[in-house]
């Protein structure tokens, strides 16, 4: 098999890609989104209870 | 050792904190496994073609998305009959992930329902059953943004996701009950599933993975939103504990 085989994916790419695609900007979003929230939540509290 | 100290808050953050690599990691592994498997082990469909590779990522999100509602409304109902505010925080910090799920299960149906039945969207049993669990999540969500007192609004998110969880099993069984578009349960608690092994080593992987995935962003979501409505306490403020 060869890559650009892979990518088009029996004509069906566009379909695949796109789910793949969404399905990494929903949950890599969740997790930058939550990054940021411990960040700033770090920043106004300043120290991090352990 | 007494377990019932990790109902509070102060005492479960930071044992939440070291549990969350224990999940965070496992699931990155099981997300490249599940997907090398997917893509480069099991074969091509004979009657869909490579379109049927939706599947490993299509049913899990669908999964996950009715589990961590039945989940949520089990901690809501808890943290409102026991008076226990951890537990509603845990509802609300899995509101936020089981909606993520219940989206990407429409998105990517809607992508797997083009090629294969040819329409992006019908007002099938089944999807519309899933559409309403995303305004569930979305209605329990926007509630107790609504409401300024944290237990009030715990308690608001409680009634609705009790009352919510009538459209679990609906959105289960209805495939069975309607003469519905979508495709009956691949995979069945008993009896042999009806797909190639790889197939549903793929699927299997990329749940557990999706499981695991949840787990630890719903702790870390769970500390931020302890650290927010904790704030005001000792041991918050002094950085204490």
């Amino acid at each position: 098999m060869n890559w650009s085989e892979f990518f088009a994916q029996g004509g069906y790419g566009f379909y695949v890609w796109g789910s793949y695609l969404s399905a990494l900007i929903l949950l890599g979003g969740e997790v930058i989104l939550l990054k940021r929230r411990k960040q700033s939540l770090r920043k106004r509290g300043g120290r991090d209870p352990r | 050792m007494n377990l019932y100290r990790y109902a509070s808050p102060s005492a479960f953050y930071p044992l939440a904190g070291k549990l969350i690599p224990w999940f965070a990691i496992p699931a990155t592994m099981l997300f490249v496994v599940g997907l090398y498997i997917g893509f480069f082990v099991a074969p091509t469909d004979f009657q869909q073609g490579d379109a049927y590779r939706i599947m490993f990522i299509h049913v899990p999100a669908a999964w996950m998305g009715m589990f961590l509602y039945v989940l949520m409304a089990f901690y809501a109902g808890i943290g409102w009959a026991f008076n226990a505010r951890l537990s509603s925080m845990m509802a609300s910090s899995l509101a936020v992930t089981g909606a993520l799920f219940t989206l990407l299960s429409l998105v990517t149906g809607a992508l797997w329902g083009k090629p294969t039945w040819g329409t992006y969207w019908v007002w099938d049993a089944r999807m519309t059953s899933t559409l309403i669990l995303l305004f569930l999540y979305v209605g329990f969500l926007s509630l107790q943004s609504a409401i300024d007192d944290a237990r009030r609004a715990d308690r608001a998110g409680a009634v609705l996701a009790l009352v919510g969880v009538i459209n679990v099993p609906i959105i289960y069984f209805s495939v069975q009950w309607w003469n519905t578009l979508h495709q009956g349960a691949t995979i069945r608690i008993l009896g042999k599933p009806s797909i190639a092994p790889p197939m549903l080593a793929a699927m299997l992987i990329l749940l557990a993975a999706c499981w695991l995935y949840s787990v630890a962003v719903v702790l870390i979501r769970l500390r931020c939103i302890i650290l927010e409505r904790e704030q005001n306490a000792a041991w918050v403020s002094e950085g204490a504990v």
